[in-house]
């Protein structure tokens, strides 16, 4: 009870106890207003030719205490040029009982109130507890409403305080014990009062009950509790220090706001499901295939330059496609001495497995996807709406746990940050522009949309025709056949010329649309970097998609024509070289488009400003380099581990010239919705790009015939159906797969309903969180309606007594003059 | 397995509460307390005798220490509101800041820290100061009185200019971190921070 955590208690009947003050409780507390009021216009009525002397003292005398509890915030409040209509000083007594008396002002003021708080609790839960609905049945003051509150204002009346604590106790006695010990528990009065309400509730039931003696297992079982507790504390602190760059991220979000954070947590994110990837893959493909290498192949020699092209050398490795088998894996047995270990039958149909994992990790990845992104839209919207963010951050966003100083200080400067975004926030909606202004800033925004749609378009035309360029070239370098060293590295090195076109393109193009938009004038900065996301995602999707038809449609479509025997391991060269020279540009930019340019600008031009971080750029980078990490996952299975290492690398370099090169934007901007945009894009236009390319190169292209598991066979997608109609050949009762395989798979029906229910579980969830947002309206209306309710009521009080005020209001005037002369 | 600081203690408070687990919690603060000031309190309870702890001392401790709030914790949960604890006061705050607390009791007990000049309602000059403790005054006078409005502006549901515990419990039932993240330091002390403690508190009295 007293003891910290030494009480259990269950979440439900907690809620419980939190649900009681709702909108039920406030129409027992209108009802007790019409009774008050019934009470004033009959004293209007019948007594106030006779209000005696005493009343009027005691109305004078009640007003000192009630109002000087108010006085000093009255004080403040009038200091700060808040005026309030219903902070008039000439209220009638009646409605300072009320207005004192009301919960907002009484809850917690003085012993009396608390006590009379939780007794009318107790009495509710006693009323719930024994679902008795006759209200009437109880005694008048027992109801909670504001007539039972008036004798309480009054601070010094200890007769009836006392009683009120006997009718705490009693009520208190007539809960369950697991009741009332929650209830003590709740209620804010010192430890020792505590154990004197307790006191008093045992000692009139009866006794046998509290002091029960302690069997000696229930020690045993506490001390496993409290040991099983504090293990649960020592795993949730490992938790969350195994969090990955967590003081990283604290830092970087004190410094630079949420706006840069997200991206930092997008980083993060990608990470994971790299990780995940490469785990799957690692498993299920690389694995069996490297404890089993097929026959190797005449050694190729090391130049260095493959480790750019990932050609040559690796061509025939693990990390290519090419390099796996199209049989099942057996054990070994015969050559070696270990005869014993190949009494169990081992054996890995690779070709299935290649295309069960690849499938299983797509639709895995598929999967978490769109939970996060629904999560992250509930999220986003709940934040959006609820209003009282700004009081929320300032009462409930320190976090008493911490104790070190330099979380201390890292805590402080993070809240300050996002106040201040969200001052900045509360600020913007007020600027307001005439017609013309207006006028003006959309010509410039359709001018620089132009520019950027037009830029766009001429990169994609350019890259078509440089890629048709390198392959014609690629194809007279081949039939020129000159076996010498020099002509294979300039083969080679030729091959990265389109993707250092590319990189070189997504490096500059971007730089180009920021001084186009430099030109531009938004509200927000928020809607300023949605727009240059926008800008940046219409040029990488249409450089990736003429990447793509370059890969599928020109190389894949007709591997003869540069004399390819793996046309498969040919593309996931072509993605290594992509995915390295994004990393290589990615760098080359963080060097000298940070870390020159803020010596240049700092040393020559002589500014104080540094940089900023740009969000868009970077973060369309990262969507950018993990379309085509999935891109090549089916050609080159050991491409996530480049990924997972280029995204720790970029962690810290970001990091590191973050710290050093850039600023904090000039105007704070809260990105509350920034992490569910950049996942929606990589679901959207990324993953679903990448998914679709890969699907179709499984259903539709023919494997190459040499090299890869699946040789020999018309499409990838028909090895599952070759190891099905094995299976039933081997053993009949599996003859129905075959007809399931038939029907199921092979029906392009039920791909359509999957994805058609698919499409329906996300409306229904979207709908769902609609219908919460919107319930959440009505009742902060509904909030605001009541407040105005009890207003209206209150001067309603008011003018009743207004009535009865002029009979008496001589001898009031007489009675103020006189203290106030005193 | 009896536990060792049991045994030592025999004071009245302990015999009041029968569950064992509570007397286990109970006479771990008890020692916590000791800690602070083995020469000042007394092993033996019975008597109830008199002792209060400085405000420095409580405020040393390092659930506290870099606490901008330390002040007004150990105003609010001391008796005589200037920080000086009792034993019972000091039991109170840990029952209050640990974790199985129920939420309107920490939202009652944060109400009072935030209300610094204890009016029993958060006013301008409140905010202002809860704001100035919490960003370390790194926000401009603007910022802060802008801060303020909004916040009041948010919070308060009756337009009476300021907060009462009501508004403030509304308000906290709409965080849904609140319970997770304010007041919840129990767990954090361990017999290691305990031994550290001993050895700043020597330095202190020293």
């Amino acid at each position: 009870m007293m003891a910290a955590r030494s009480v259990s208690f269950d979440a439900d009947a907690h809620f419980m106890e939190a649900g009681m003050e709702s909108p039920l409780d406030e129409d027992r507390v209108h009802d007790s207003f019409t009774q008050l009021i019934e009470e004033q216009s009959q004293d209007l009525n019948n007594q106030a030719m006779e209000m005696s002397s005493l009343d009027l003292e005691d109305e004078t005398r009640d007003d000192v205490p009630s109002l000087s509890g108010a006085g000093s915030c009255v004080g403040v409040c009038e200091d700060g040029g808040d005026t309030d209509p219903l902070m008039e000083p000439c209220w009638s007594t009646a409605t300072l009982r009320v207005l004192s008396s009301m919960p907002s002002r009484t809850i917690g003021r003085s012993r009396g109130a608390i006590l009379s708080q939780y007794y009318n609790r107790t009495m509710q839960l006693c009323r719930r507890r024994q679902s008795r609905p006759a209200v009437h049945s109880f005694s008048r003051s027992a109801r909670p409403s504001i007539c039972g509150y008036r004798v309480e204002t009054d601070p010094a009346n200890f007769d009836r305080e006392e009683n009120k604590r006997e009718r705490l106790v009693n009520n208190l006695q007539s809960l369950s014990e697991s009741d009332r010990v929650r209830m003590l528990k709740a209620i804010p009065l010192n430890l020792a009062e505590k154990q004197e309400l307790r006191r008093l509730a045992l000692n009139k039931t009866d006794r046998s009950l509290s002091r029960s003696e302690i069997p000696c297992c229930s020690q045993l079982k506490y001390y496993i509790i409290i040991a099983f507790r504090q293990s649960w504390y020592v795993w949730l602190s490992f938790l969350s220090s195994l969090q990955l760059w967590q003081t990283a991220l604290k830092t970087v979000s004190g410094r630079f706001g949420t706006g840069v954070l997200s991206y930092f947590v997008f980083l993060r994110t990608l990470l994971f499901f790299n990780f995940f990837l490469l785990l799957v893959l690692g498993l299920f493909l690389v694995v069996p295939q490297a404890v089993r290498p097929p026959t190797p192949l005449s050694s190729v020699h090391f130049y260095g330059l493959e480790l750019l092209t990932g050609a040559g050398y690796f061509t025939d490795s693990l990390m290519y496609y090419g390099y796996y088998s199209n049989y099942t894996l057996t054990k070994t047995c015969g050559n070696t001495n270990d005869q014993s270990s190949c009494g169990f039958h081992l054996s890995y149909n690779m070709p299935l497995a290649y295309f069960f994992t690849i499938g299983m990790a797509f639709f895995i990845t598929c999967i978490i996807l769109v939970y996060s992104m629904s999560k992250s839209f509930g999220q986003s919207f709940r934040v959006d709406r609820s209003k009282g963010l700004l009081a929320m951050k300032v009462f409930c966003s320190w976090d008493f746990k911490v104790t070190k100083k330099s979380s201390v200080r890292l805590q402080s400067e993070n809240i300050s940050t996002q106040l201040k975004e969200l001052v900045a926030e509360v600020n913007r909606k007020e600027v307001k522009s005439s017609w013309l202004q207006r006028l003006a800033t959309v010509c410039i925004q359709i001018l620089a949309w132009t520019i950027c749609i037009g830029s766009t378009a001429a990169c994609t035309c350019a890259i078509y025709y440089f890629s048709e360029h390198m392959h014609k070239d690629l194809q007279v370098r081949v039939r020129s056949s000159s076996n010498t060293t020099e002509s294979l590295l300039l083969k080679e090195a030729s091959l990265l010329a389109l993707p250092v076109a590319v990189s070189s393109i997504n490096l500059l193009i971007p730089g180009f649309f920021n001084t186009v938009a430099w030109m531009e004038e938004y509200d927000s900065p928020s809607k300023r970097n949605y727009v240059a996301i926008f800008r940046n995602l219409m040029l990488k999707v249409s450089v990736l998609g003429v990447l793509c038809y370059h890969w599928l449609g020109r190389v894949a479509a007709d591997p003869g024509s540069v004399s390819l025997k793996c046309w498969e391991s040919f593309v996931g060269q072509e993605l290594y070289r992509f995915l390295l020279m994004d990393f290589i540009f990615t760098m080359l930019n963080t060097f000298f488009g940070e870390f020159l340019w803020r010596l240049f600008s700092q040393k020559v031009l002589k500014k104080e400003r540094k940089p900023v971080f740009d969000i868009a750029r970077n973060v369309l980078e990262l969507i950018y380099g993990q379309t085509l990490a999935w891109l090549g996952v089916l050609f080159t299975p050991l491409l996530p581990v480049v990924q997972v290492i280029k995204l720790l690398f970029l962690f810290y370099m970001k990091k590191t010239s973050l710290m050093m090169n850039c600023q904090a934007p000039r105007k704070p901007w809260r990105a509350s919705q920034m992490t569910t945009f950049f996942i929606t894009l990589l679901c959207f236009p990324s993953f679903l790009g990448a998914a679709v390319c890969v699907t179709y190169t499984m259903w539709t292209i023919k494997p190459s015939d040499s090299c890869g598991p699946f040789r020999g066979l018309n499409t990838m997608f028909q090895s599952g159906k070759i190891w099905v109609e094995q299976l039933a050949k081997n053993d009949q009762k599996f003859s129905w797969l075959l007809l399931a395989h038939k029907y199921l798979v092979e029906n392009p029906f039920f791909l359509f309903l999957a994805a058609g229910i698919f499409l329906i579980v996300i409306y229904f969830h979207s709908q769902v969180v609609d219908g919460q947002r919107k319930i959440i309206e009505l009742l902060q209306e509904q909030i605001e309606n009541e407040g105005e309710d009890k207003k209206f009521l209150i001067t309603r009080l008011q003018d009743i007594h207004e009535q009865k005020r002029p009979l008496s209001s001589r001898r009031i005037r007489g009675a103020s003059e006189e203290s106030s002369f005193s | 397995m009896k536990n060792k600081h049991l045994q030592k203690i025999s004071f009245i408070i302990l015999k009041m509460f029968p569950n064992f687990k509570q007397q286990y919690f109970l006479s771990r603060l008890f020692h916590r307390y000791r800690d602070l000031a083995p020469q000042l309190v007394p092993l033996d309870y019975t008597n109830q005798p008199d002792v209060r702890l400085p405000y420095e001392l409580i405020g040393s401790m390092p659930e506290l220490k870099d606490n901008p709030f330390r002040q007004r914790i150990a105003e609010v949960f001391s008796e005589d509101g200037e920080g000086n604890m009792t034993l019972d006061d000091f039991l109170d705050m840990f029952s209050v800041l640990s974790e199985m607390a129920p939420r309107d009791l920490k939202a009652y007990y944060a109400f009072k820290i935030y209300d610094f000049n204890n009016d029993n309602f958060i006013c301008k000059s409140d905010l202002e100061k809860t704001l100035n403790k919490l960003t370390r005054n790194e926000l401009t006078e603007d910022e802060v009185r802008m801060v303020c409005e909004k916040v009041i502006d948010e919070a308060d549901l009756d337009n009476d200019g300021r907060l009462s515990l009501e508004d403030f419990q509304h308000m906290i039932v709409r965080a849904p971190d609140f319970l997770r993240e304010v007041c919840n330091f129990h767990h954090r002390f361990t017999s290691t921070m305990r031994g550290k403690m001993r050895k700043k508190i020597q330095e202190i009295t020293l």
